[in-house]
């Protein structure tokens, strides 16, 4: 084995870390497997066993690999591709011989700690698998270093040289041109996508986000914050109902709409702000009621939906501005019969109802709904009881308990029976404001649904029939304080203070969370081309970027360079320095000391050549010939060298 | 020093190629002498950069994008620090001890290294293929190389490399050197043992002191080269100085190892015996001469008359 052993340990400790976080995602057969491997790696380098004959490592490789048959049906895609890479490194190990084969190990490593990113891009993540390049540089350099020294050694060069490297990578990660799609296509488990509103609404199905606490997007505005009862983010609009289930217009990918965007006139400053929406595998952006400027990938629909062409598979940031109040235009007639569409006998005491209200006024015909929410006993709650086929009527005369979507389900239906114009609008409420950072988490547990009806004057309006449920009937703390409040509610009431400390933790991470993914995991080709925009690069095409680039990273080597050849040009001794500077004195002179001559007899030489600098040079030899080979204190002798070598004219 | 080359010669491909001849040295590695490409395992660790990046584009995946960067700039990090790991570097000659034909020469070749820092996994390097491997902290240190010496003469060194792939061994830095060293090759003693006689010698100037063995006849001053076996110890021991004693006896037959005592033999094998015949003389202490076609060497004994006689057999045929 001609691989220096303390070489071979980090490698070994490096890879151990480099497999962790891969072993916890294996199949559990492959984990005792992956150990073993390791563990006998460990014995060939601690004990001296014996490498394995090729026998037992074909025996060994036709095992791995059919654990990885077993556990995903395939060898290809990323996380059969990962474990299939881990299987590969661990057996890799059991026939490292040369140097080359332990540094192929290291590069898989790498290539692994890549792999690793596909799965989880979090601080966390990021951090440790930061800290295991670390490790696996050590290692490489352990092992290009055979004669050894001490591991904490390796450690320090390995440091210095991910410091030193880590300006290229910044400036390589800003300005390496970023491409918008994908090479080739992205295998669908390749992406796990949290669930998120659906595209079509059966009551209850919004109750199931209630309880969670993920975070569907976060807000940053421009300006203030604009009040609670404002913040409607709108997403999914739903037309059509058989009584129970509630869709859209059409259910197609990409969703299409029939007719020409609506326009809508703002009665109002517009409202600037960016949104970063967390991955849902649909097509919907949920923006700020009602959008205004659309960006050049969106689409505006003609009920107001912003529509991305694609799945959104990977987090995004949207820059956006809304009219928080408005009026739209005039309904065309197959809006209309749209909106006023209901299944034929269905919730048959439902349209009862709103058949006695229908030679009331549009306006008065929605404010006696609401009344009717408000003053019968409605209860709110997150555990509605199941319902039948008619779904509505069970909700309103009998059950009377209701999530949202109860609500706004049985509103529109009331509205489409007594003849005014209406619609479903899904989407979320609300957000928290983070206190120790300017902006707006929007978490699932804030998906809501809402009522819009069409009213001759104003147009579309927005009715939210859940927000008139009297506080005494809504049967949770953190439910009541939804409508009513964007600041964030554990901080207004006076609570232990660990739970406030915990939440101040809470939003002090969710703040260092977004930094990260704003401006690490969210940087992109669009982002890129702001900040090339802003440099003033942008009119000079890619070669601008390319050549800022270039410039940067020569910049970042010259200084690297500059810190590296500067030690030890120097020798360190300062008679030494001093006596060298007497020397190119003199050569300045015409009196240059030849190799051979020690400084007497240069010395010698030098005062017979110019009598006028004699004493200087004879004081000036001897001193040195004193400090350097005799036993002169230099704490009086090495102050008058320096004068008098200081003293010795220029030219 | 190194001479400034015009640049023409400093971009020529034979330069590259073979180096610039034999110098007699210190030579300084400066940066027109160290040359750095990527070594095998740098290209490869280009490949896996480059699929790591693929990956990231398609997946539009920041980390791995921020870790194949983070990468590229350690790679190209590391040009510098291989590179520095040589630059400035000083070579120099040592003395080569003489060989007999058949062993190996050693050449030392001295390190000098002014960074006040370890210059960590230096390799010098044969052109046939032979390498040492050493770590030379701040100061003058040394490594031998060493080569085979087949047969007698002055066995040049010829060219080498030092080289360093420190720290990542993703790229391989070197410099090409010759240094003027060579090392003397005695020719290989015969097996053949047994002294030619001794004959009766030639009135050596009228001395009645010719140098012998056996009886002691007076007292000198020590002369650098006196074998030690003829110091007066015992005057040493009581602080009057160093004597060499002389001894009358042979004064008339001196030993003469001839060429003209091995008529028959072809001349490689003429001067091992000779070779051979010097090694016992000087062993057994005797006053010896050496006589050859083109030079004759007067009798004497010692370290210095041995070395006189091997260094005539080494070079015999050559014009000194």
């Amino acid at each position: 084995m001609n691989l220096p052993r303390h070489g071979r340990l980090w490698l070994l400790g490096a890879l151990a870390a480099v497999l962790l976080p891969q072993l916890l995602r294996l199949p559990p057969w492959l984990i005792p497997y992956c150990l073993a491997l390791l563990g006998w790696r460990l014995a060939i380098d601690l004990r001296g066993w014996p490498l394995p004959g090729r026998p037992l490592r074909l025996l060994l490789t036709l095992a791995g690999v059919g654990a990885v048959l077993l556990g995903y049906r395939t060898l290809f895609g990323p996380d059969a591709g990962l474990a299939l890479l881990s299987v590969m490194l661990c057996l890799k190990l059991l026939e490292l011989r040369s140097l080359r084969d332990a540094m192929l190990v290291i590069f898989m490593g790498w290539f692994l700690v890549a792999g690793g990113f596909l799965v989880d891009q979090s601080i966390f993540v990021g951090a440790y698998l930061l800290f295991t390049v670390l490790l696996l540089t050590a290692a490489l350099v352990a092992l290009n270093h055979p004669a050894g020294s001490a591991h904490r050694d390796y450690l320090r060069r390995a440091g210095l040289l991910l410091m030193q490297a880590l300006p290229i990578m910044m400036v390589l990660f800003l300005l390496f041109p970023r491409l918008p799609g994908p090479l080739w296509g992205i295998p669908k488990n390749a992406l796990s996508a949290q669930t998120s509103i659906s595209d079509h609404m059966t009551l209850g199905n919004i109750t199931e986000l209630a309880d969670s606490e993920a975070v569907a997007f976060r807000v940053q505005f421009d300006g203030p914050v604009p009040p609670a009862d404002q913040l409607y983010w709108r997403g999914p609009v739903l037309w059509i109902t058989d009584g129970r289930r509630w869709d859209p217009i059409r259910r197609e990918s990409p969703p299409r709409w029939f007719g020409e965007p609506a326009g809508h006139e703002p009665l109002g400053e517009a409202m600037r702000y960016a949104l970063t929406l967390e991955p849902h595998d649909q097509h919907w952006v949920f923006a700020l009621e009602l959008p205004a400027a659309v960006p050049r990938e969106l689409t505006l629909t003609a009920d107001f939906q912003l529509l991305l062409s694609r799945r959104l598979t990977a987090r995004q940031r949207f820059e956006l501005a809304a009219h928080t109040t408005y009026r739209t235009g005039a309904l065309p007639e197959e809006q209309r019969r749209l909106a006023l569409q209901l299944p034929s006998g269905r919730n048959l005491r439902t349209r009862e109802l709103a058949r006695q209200w229908s030679t009331l006024a549009p306006a008065e015909i929605v404010a006696a709904a609401l009344a009717h929410f408000r003053d019968q006993p409605y209860w709110y709650t997150r555990r509605p009881p199941l319902l039948g086929d008619d779904a509505i009527d069970e909700f309103l005369f009998d059950s009377r308990r209701g999530f949202c979507e109860h609500y706004a389900a049985a509103f529109v239906t009331l509205m489409r029976g007594a003849g005014v114009p209406a619609r479903i609008v899904t989407g979320y409420q609300g957000g928290e404001s983070n206190p120790l950072a300017d902006y707006l988490i929007v978490r699932q547990s804030r998906a809501h649904a809402w009522a819009e009806v069409w009213l001759e004057d104003g147009g579309w309006l927005r009715v939210d029939p859940t927000a008139v449920i009297p506080a005494a009937r809504v049967e949770t703390e953190t439910d009541l304080q939804r409508f009513r409040s964007t600041s964030a509610p554990m901080l207004n009431v006076d609570l232990h203070w660990l739970t406030r400390n915990l939440a101040q933790l809470r939003y002090g991470w969710d703040a260092l969370n977004n930094a990260w993914n704003q401006w690490v995991l969210g940087y992109n080709h669009l982002r890129q081309k702001e900040l090339l925009q802003r440099l003033g690069l942008l009119r000079f095409g890619w070669q601008g970027a390319a050549a800022m680039m270039a410039a940067a990273i020569g910049l970042v080597l010259m200084v690297v360079a500059l810190q590296l050849l500067r030690r030890g040009r120097r020798p360190r001794d300062p008679v030494l320095r001093l006596y060298e500077r007497y020397c190119h004195r003199l050569e300045r002179l015409g009196l240059r000391r030849a190799p051979h001559e020690g400084p007497a007899a240069f010395a010698r030489r030098a005062e017979g050549l110019r009598p006028d600098l004699a004493p200087a040079i004879r004081e000036i030899s001897a001193l040195y010939i004193a400090l350097r080979y005799g036993t002169a204190d230099s704490a009086t002798a090495l102050p008058r060298l320096r004068t008098a070598v200081s003293r010795l004219p220029w030219a | 020093m190194a001479s400034p080359l015009t640049l023409r010669q400093r971009f020529s491909l034979a330069r590259f190629l073979r180096g610039s001849g034999a110098e007699p040295g210190p030579i300084r590695l400066d940066r027109r002498r160290v040359y750095i490409l990527p070594t095998r395992q740098g290209l490869l660790f280009g490949a896996v950069l480059l699929a790591i990046l693929l990956g990231a584009i398609n997946y539009d995946n920041a980390l791995a994008f921020a870790l194949v960067f983070l990468l590229a700039g350690l790679g190209v990090v590391s040009i510098l620090h291989t590179w520095r790991n040589l630059q400035g570097l000083c070579v120099e000659a040592g003395r080569c001890p003489a060989v007999f034909a058949g062993e190996q020469a050693r050449f030392p070749i001295g390190l000098r290294n002014d960074t006040g820092e370890t210059r960590p996994a230096l390799t010098l390097r044969l052109p046939d293929g032979t390498e040492t491997m050493l770590d030379v902290p701040s100061g003058l240190h040394w490594a031998e190389l060493s080569l085979p010496a087949p047969q007698r003469g002055r066995l040049a060194l010829g060219r080498f490399t030092v080289a360093t792939r420190f720290p990542l061994g993703l790229l391989r830095a070197w410099s090409p050197l010759e240094l003027s060293m060579d090392c003397l090759v005695y020719p290989a003693p015969a097996p053949q043992r047994g002294l030619p006689p001794a004959q009766p010698g030639a009135a050596s100037g009228g001395s009645e002191h010719g140098q012998g063995h056996d009886d002691f006849t007076a007292l000198r001053p020590y002369h650098a080269g006196d074998s030690l076996r003829h110091v007066h110890w015992k005057a040493v021991a009581r602080e009057q100085g160093m004597y060499t004693k002389q001894f009358a006896g042979e004064q008339a037959q001196e030993l003469w190892l001839s060429w003209e005592l091995l008529p028959g033999l072809a001349t490689e094998a003429r001067l091992s015996r000779l070779c051979r015949w010097v090694l016992e003389a000087d062993a057994a202490g005797l006053s010896y001469g050496l006589r050859l076609p083109d030079r004759n060497i007067a009798p004497g004994f010692g370290p210095s008359q041995r070395r006189r006689c091997l260094e005539a057999l080494a070079l015999y045929g050559e014009r000194p």
